[in-house]
């Protein structure tokens, strides 16, 4: 098969998160420095070891109308919230792009599962006539997707990547295939997470992979730190619009930056553990590259996936190092926003356009005392405050359960 | 007993809080599906809502035949107490 050469353009950009209810107030808050990470004070809480959350900064009661909401499970609400910000922030609405070719991609790493737990609940008190008849279509994985798809009325097709914490970034993939392939021309991709709830804290927990640094909450996700103890749950969504770089500039849209490539790889080796090199990792980075037809020396910045737990972040290093070598400015913005999950990929992708467009890496919070692991120390990781830098191109990785390895890059409009 | 005016009032309760509908609007010409936009999920949300409202179950084989908000007063009027 001949190399695909579709030029692919980013126009557009939406984000709820728990820095801030739109792109501009949390891009704001994370060059600030500011945490979205506190702590639980529910009664439920008292009993669990890890106490800790990053919240939505902006309720979405407050940004969507209350009858659409309380047919769509949260997740399908911070899905909708973002799409639409991104979609307005494109213009496509106004460039008459046939439906027909339009498709939306939205990851998510649990789905519905607040819409799940709470109709339970209504089972178990009330019994099976007083379930929701809305349960199905607000708990299953493909909802958010599906809501998104009718809220812009996208009809070329709707899917919905499940890779755990890596969903956000392979719808990031798909989108780019799907146009690449030319099935469709505006492709609206990204992610969502909204599952605090006792049961996936409970779950968490108990596979102890949550930071139970609970008299500190902003300092308890600190990637890459000697004293990180485990990521710090968050919940939102992250929203891009992709699309065919010619027809972004033949409508005269404004081009956040290119999509230039994408890599997919499995690790092969255990259902969560990651592989120590981070081996699958490296492969994604490098395959990202190559699709990119980019080398390693042309890539200037890493929006790492490092969620702060102890093995995930050195298998990181060592991915990063292998694949792109010791130059790169990393950045780790899990120590501000908490882990998104499936939103998690599509969130820090936001974040690597935003370095690309504005020229400045965002800083890892809590990098106090660098891990003595070799990778991690050989890694020009940026801290204490953000860095002025000169880029062309830049590189999202995301990792989930399940061994999934994906890898994006990015380059200047 | 309710009467007509007190069941036309609380299904507007009921429609305004599942459906969104604006309570001057669920008038009993009003057709569920082509005036009011409320679909086939919140008209069983709804019979739920009317059940633990006015204590009259409605069964599915009866909630098709209810087009309008009028249908739905006489159908709660008919059976209630």
């Amino acid at each position: 098969m001949s190399t695909p050469v579709t030029d692919v353009v980013v126009t557009g950009l939406g984000a709820t998160t728990p820095l801030g209810g739109d792109v501009a107030s949390t891009w704001d808050a994370l060059l600030a420095g500011r945490s979205g990470v506190s702590r639980i004070t529910d009664d439920w809480i008292k009993d669990y070891p890890a106490q800790l959350v990053a919240r939505l900064a902006t309720d979405p009661a407050d940004q969507i109308d209350r009858v659409r909401a309380r047919r769509l499970d949260r997740s399908q609400q911070v899905a909708v919230i973002a799409a639409e910000e991104a979609w307005r922030d494109s213009g496509a609405a106004d460039a008459g792009v046939p439906a027909e070719r339009v498709a939306v991609v939205i990851g998510t790493g649990i789905g519905g599962a607040l819409t799940l737990l709470g109709q339970d609940d209504v089972l178990e008190a009330k019994g099976p006539k007083r379930v929701s008849p809305f349960t199905i279509p607000m708990l299953m994985p493909n909802g958010p997707a599906a809501a998104v798809g009718l809220a812009i009325g996208a009809k070329g097709g709707v899917h919905a990547p499940v890779s755990a914490c890596a969903s956000g970034a392979e719808a990031i993939r798909w989108g780019l295939d799907l146009l690449r392939f030319d099935r469709a021309d505006v492709v609206l991709v990204g992610g969502t997470e909204a599952c605090v709830h006792p049961l996936p804290m409970a779950g968490f927990a108990a596979m102890r992979a949550m930071s139970t640094r609970n008299d500190e909450p902003e300092r308890a996700s600190r990637p890459f730190d000697k004293a990180r103890d485990g990521f710090v749950l968050g919940e939102g969504a992250a929203c891009i619009v992709l699309e065919k770089a010619d027809a972004a500039k033949a409508r005269g849209a404004r081009v956040h930056a290119r999509l230039a490539g994408a890599g997919g790889t499995a690790d092969g080796y255990d259902l969560v553990a990651p592989h120590p090199e981070g081996e699958g990792a490296s492969r994604a980075i490098s395959a990202a590259l190559r699709d990119a037809g980019l080398s390693p020396a042309d890539i200037g910045h890493v929006n790492a996936h490092a969620t702060s737990t102890p093995v995930g972040d050195t298998a990181e290093a060592a991915a990063i190092r292998s694949s792109l070598g010791d130059h790169v400015l990393v950045s780790a913005t899990k120590s501000q926003t908490g882990h998104l999950l499936g939103a998690a990929g599509a969130l820090e992708s936001v974040f690597t356009i935003l370095a690309l467009r504005e020229q400045i890496v965002p800083a890892t919070a809590n990098l106090e005392d660098p891990d003595d692991d070799a990778s991690v120390q050989a890694l020009d990781i940026v801290r204490t405050e953000p860095r002025r830098a000169t880029l062309t191109a830049a590189v999202n990785d995301s990792f989930g359960f399940g061994g999934h390895n994906i890898a994006l890059v990015f380059t200047t409009a | 007993m309710s009467s007509t005016q007190e069941i036309q009032t609380g299904l507007a309760e009921i429609l305004e809080e599942v459906a969104g509908v604006t309570p001057a609007d669920a008038t009993p010409e009003k057709s569920f599906t082509d005036d009011l936009d409320v679909d086939s999920l919140s008209m069983v949300e709804i019979a739920t809502a009317v059940e633990d409202k006015f204590g009259v179950a409605i069964p599915d084989d009866e909630l098709g035949n209810i087009k309008t908000v009028g249908d739905a007063i006489s159908y709660i009027e008919k059976n209630q107490g």
